[in-house]
């Protein structure tokens, strides 16, 4: 039982923090993928969004689920790599290769190829709370590459109110999550683009937020 | 354990009135001819819920029950304060203002009536206003500050006192604080379903059109007349009241939950949403429950302890 840590940490922290501390106003639940390959998409504010969505599936999925993180920061040290790595279950994956020799996704590829459930923030960076930037063109490589993988679009809010980029104090605020159609690979990358877009927009606008600056 | 049998035949009443809407909300949406469980099966579905878990609390005793209450606060301050207009300048006074929950609640179950009455009005409000100030934040400084303590008053300070009516003296209601506790929350929630009941059947003229659409006086007139006549029988079994003390009780219960009810639908109209939340399937969020408690909580609680302690 290689996995008791990640078990442990999501039964006895992770869902308590979620559900209790937090609170999820879940939309369109049934949208999620029950199995993978499956690419899940969302916009990002805070350290919270992964582990919200992680929450989301049961935990017979924990093991496939894999998210996709920035390794400057969470193999930073030692410490936070083991958890990151061995806890979360990250990939983690370089932003700035600048080389080209080597596709710094291949290692997401390759979990895509085992079926997994990968979680992507296309923004780049968790940037300033409930502020969504534009996509970075990462996740159509990996549609591309595995065509009968469905994306599924996800929008959070509320999480960067809770803990936001820079913050160790984490206020209690119910979130936001709308989950949307799945989308899949046409042949075409900036139609993908487009569709993800615009379906993270339509999402967004379902429903009224309270301002926050 | 000494749980009062008339407390325990009170809850085994409402089990008996969720036994029977069961069915009748199905054969109405049936008779509405809808596909899938609709709106009303739901709600009833959210009540079946909300009672048993109430019951389970209150047959545990008094400190589980004061727990209910308190969490009950802390989400109805929670979904008050996702909805409202907050900035980044203001989490660590709301961090503070979550902090105020557990303290009011310890001062309930221990019955501190002094600290209970004046910790959020006094204290909360100066604290909160000085741990603002500190922040150094001056633009819409009053709006934030009047908002954040308006929900304390009303999601935690007002809701407490449902909790400190069980850290009351047990000998003087016949059946303890609990069945004081009882007596409040199924007249508040009694007074509810009653006032929308008698509104659909007879509802035609509206009370306050620009803020509420659905109350109607047939709905108010025959809600009161419902819960007056609830509380006037239930009154010998579960508090000190007399048939006079009793009338007010139910007039003071019917009348403010209506309030409460309405005040809240203010607030939701100022901020542009229908339902506070998506907690309770077929209610809407849990201040579109606890709105009417707001008011009828101390309202009931103060005339009783005017009263009888």
């Amino acid at each position: 039982m290689k996995d008791w840590p990640k078990l442990l940490f999501f039964t006895c922290i992770v869902r308590p923090l979620v559900l209790i501390i937090l609170g999820l106003n879940i939309r369109h639940r049934q949208h999620l993928p029950a199995t993978g390959p499956a690419i899940v998409v969302a916009n990002h504010n805070s350290h919270l969004d992964t582990l919200v969505l992680m929450s989301l599936f049961p935990l017979a999925q924990l093991q496939r689920l894999r998210p996709v993180a920035a390794a400057d920061y969470f193999m930073a040290n030692p410490l936070l790599a083991w958890f990151a790595t061995r806890v979360i279950g990250i990939i983690p994956i370089e932003r700035k290769n600048r080389d080209g020799h080597h596709d710094p996704l291949a290692p997401v590829q390759a979990a895509l190829e085992q079926g997994d459930i990968i979680i992507i923030f296309p923004e780049g960076t968790r940037g300033q709370p409930e502020r969504m930037q534009k996509f970075k063109s990462g996740v159509i490589h990996l549609a591309k590459a595995h065509a009968t993988a469905p994306i599924i679009p996800v929008f959070l809010h509320g999480l960067g109110k809770s803990l936001p980029k820079g913050e160790g104090l984490l206020v209690p605020f119910f979130c936001d999550v709308f989950v949307g159609p799945a989308l899949y690979w046409q042949g075409d990358r900036t139609l993908l683009m487009q569709q993800l877009e615009q379906q993270m927009e339509a999402l967004a606008s379902e429903q009224g937020h309270a301002a926050w600056d | 354990m000494n749980f009062h049998p008339h407390a325990l035949w009170a809850l085994a009443g409402v089990f008996g009135i969720l036994i029977l809407a069961t069915p009748a909300a199905h054969l109405i949406e049936k008779r509405r001819q809808l596909p899938t469980a609709g709106e009303l099966t739901l709600r009833v579905r959210s009540w079946w819920i909300m009672v048993s878990l109430f019951s389970a609390a209150v047959l545990l005793g008094a400190t589980v029950t004061t727990w209910l209450l308190g969490f009950i606060s802390f989400l109805a301050l929670k979904e008050y304060l996702s909805l409202i207009p907050t900035r980044r300048s203001d989490r660590r006074v709301l961090f503070w203002a979550y902090l105020t929950i557990p303290l009011q609640y310890y001062w309930a179950a221990i019955g501190w009536y002094g600290m209970f009455i004046i910790f959020i009005p006094v204290y909360a409000l100066l604290v909160i206003s000085a741990r603002k100030v500190l922040i150094g934040e001056t633009e819409d400084f009053l709006r934030s500050m009047g908002t954040i303590h308006w929900g304390l008053m009303m999601t935690v300070f007002s809701i407490s006192h449902a909790a400190y009516l069980l850290a009351l003296p047990e000998d003087v209601a016949p059946a303890g604080g609990v069945g004081l506790l009882i007596y409040l929350v199924l007249l508040t929630e009694l007074n509810d379903v009653a006032q929308y009941v008698w509104g659909k059947r007879y509802g035609r003229r509206k009370v306050v059109p620009r803020v509420s659409p659905g109350k109607t006086w047939g709905g108010l007139i025959g809600g009161c007349a419902t819960t007056l006549a609830v509380a006037l029988a239930s009154a010998p079994f579960l508090t000190p009241l007399n048939p006079i003390e009793a009338v007010g009780a139910g007039l003071i219960i019917g009348l403010s939950g209506f309030l409460g009810d309405v005040v809240i639908s203010a607030v939701k109209r100022d901020i542009g949403i229908k339902d506070s939340g998506s907690l309770l399937p077929g209610h809407g969020g849990i201040l579109d429950r606890v709105d009417s408690l707001t008011f009828t909580a101390p309202l009931f609680f103060h005339y009783l302890y005017y009263l009888y302690y």
